[in-house]
């Protein structure tokens, strides 16, 4: 007999509340977004094209991809694209692997957090870009200070990112570890990585963000081959449609690499799928 | 057996939240401890789970001391604490790490089974109800057979018809194997409708006030009249216990005795 329970639903599933889009929604999200660059870009080709300006200075998007072309065919493009990444590559690796283990210790104990983190914190402030006369100094002006600088602009996120997500692991799932009797060890592959993965693959995402802005302010600086040295290039020679050619490289390559990172980390990551997906809507 | 033997807890900071606490509890029994807020039942219960230590005294279970989570004591908290990025069948599995894959998944499957969630091996803990979640968390804990089982309010998050759903629900699954159960509850029906003792604990410092045995066969006709004549002695020794001038019984007494009025 529930007669005299109180008239209660059980809550709804939250899986089976999440409205689905609507069709137009769906597919004219995406659609609107592209909407204003392109029509601003044929605009300026057209302006261009009809003779109003002679784009000598702002080049019609045309004569810029015919410069990518260009440089792709003489296979220009591809060296200074290689050189690039390689840098960016080496950089977030160094970057990633120091700001994950310190992090992690930072995270894990506190005498190490209350040793290192202030000194972090206190290097942190410091503008990365006022590390360049030093590291070339210490380093010289070829690869080793590129890198360092680049994988210094990649640690402090990471550092960041690994050290909070896991000082906020929740206290009540770590004791469901403990009831459960796992070492150490088990408590960290069952427990821990689980509950940080997706702060850090933020991190993650964010340090490769700053690994690619450092490759352009290293490469500004002195080099001889990548993307910022078309840029340099670019401009003391005159050539804007040079620059923008590798500003839209760049954009590709950034775009690209984050992809990577966020493929790579989604089969991990699928338990909290539909939730950011919901949350989009 | 498990036996409480003068347990007390003091914390850190000085508030005594359990005072020489004892009890022996008999393989298979259902208990309920019930009280105010700030009796110390959560505190009793972290201290039979091993997840806190006791300040002085000794829990044993069948003369092994317990100081840290035990293969034998199984807990259900408040919460269901799923585990996010493990499916409904995987969190169930948890616990059974040590076993052959295919142990492993015909025990989680009959476990699944067992608390009506079959289809629902592969969702994940987001997409479960309150209901459902709290059901895989009884799943997880029951599934690698503990001896003892403790629940920490584990129903007071849920509404009042899925809680009576969950409360039969684990008497059924209780009736597998006779695990003991100690249930800290502040809900009187649920404590009468599950138990077969309730003991009443009285705060600042927590201690023990009273124990009640409720001499109900199963299943339980909450309607009947005896069950109210149960529910009425447990809430006037509630009551009793929050009343400052009743005195407490004679600490020389042990636990299984006489009412003390």
């Amino acid at each position: 007999m529930i007669s005299d329970a109180p008239v209660l639903q059980q809550t709804s599933e939250p899986g089976d509340s999440t409205i689905a889009p609507s069709r137009l929604s769906r597919y004219a999200r995406p659609l609107l977004g592209v909407l204003l660059p392109l029509i601003l870009a044929l605009g300026w080709e057209l302006v261009v094209w009809s003779g109003w300006s002679n784009g000598r200075l702002v080049p019609p998007p045309l004569r810029v991809f015919a410069t990518i072309a260009e440089l792709a065919r003489s296979g220009e493009l591809i060296r200074h694209i290689a050189a690039t990444l390689w840098r960016v590559g080496l950089g977030f690796a160094f970057g990633v692997v120091a700001g994950t283990l310190l992090g992690a210790i930072s995270g894990y104990w506190s005498l190490a957090r209350r040793l290192l983190d202030p000194t972090v914190q206190a290097l942190r402030a410091i503008p990365s870009l006022a590390w360049v006369p030093l590291f070339i100094l210490w380093l010289g002006i070829f690869e080793t200070s590129k890198i360092a600088l680049i994988a210094v602009g990649v640690f402090f996120p990471v550092y960041l990112g690994v050290m909070g997500a896991i000082l906020i692991v929740d206290r009540k799932i770590v004791e469901v570890g403990r009831t459960f009797r796992l070492s150490g060890p088990a408590m960290i592959r069952r427990i821990l990585l689980p509950a940080v993965l997706p702060a850090y693959v933020v991190s993650l995402r964010v340090g490769l963000g700053l690994g690619w802005m450092f490759v352009v302010a290293a490469e500004l600086i002195g080099a001889s081959e990548g993307l910022g040295y078309l840029l340099l290039d670019g401009q003391q020679l005159g050539k804007p449609a040079q620059i923008l050619a590798a500003i839209v490289i760049f954009a590709i390559l950034g775009k690209l690499t984050d992809w990577l990172i966020e493929v790579a980390a989604a089969p991990f990551l699928r338990w909290q799928d539909a939730f950011g997906r919901a949350k989009e809507i | 057996m498990l036996a409480l033997d003068r347990v007390s807890k003091t914390y850190p900071n000085g508030v005594q939240a359990l005072a020489r606490f004892s009890a022996e509890i008999r393989q298979g029994e259902i208990l309920a401890i019930i009280g105010g807020s700030g009796c110390g039942k959560s505190t009793l219960l972290r201290a039979i789970a091993g997840l806190d230590r006791a300040s002085s005294g000794t829990v044993t279970l069948d003369r092994e001391a317990i100081a840290s989570p035990h293969a034998k004591i199984g807990i259900i908290f408040q919460e269901p604490r799923l585990l996010p990025w493990l499916s409904v069948a995987d969190n169930i599995g948890f616990g059974l790490a040590d076993l052959p894959a295919t142990e492993r998944r015909e025990k989680v499957a009959r476990a699944l089974e067992r608390v009506g969630l079959a289809d629902k091996a592969q969702a994940w803990p987001r997409e479960l109800s309150g209901g459902q979640a709290q059901r895989v968390a009884i799943a997880r804990a029951l599934v690698p057979q503990p001896e003892v089982l403790l629940l920490d309010e584990p129903f007071s998050a849920l509404d009042a018809f899925t809680r009576r759903d969950l409360q039969d629900h684990l008497l059924d699954l209780w009736a597998d194997t006779r695990p003991t159960l100690i249930l800290v509850t502040h809900d009187v029906d649920e404590a009468v409708v599950l138990a077969d003792r309730v003991l009443v604990m009285r705060p600042w410092p927590g201690r023990l006030f009273d124990q009640i045995e409720i001499n109900l066969g199963r299943p339980r006709d909450r309607n009947s009249p005896l069950f109210e004549n149960f529910k009425r002695s447990v809430l006037t020794s509630l009551d009793r216990s929050l009343d400052r001038n009743v005195p407490d019984r004679d600490a020389t007494q042990g636990p299984g005795q006489a009412m003390w009025w």
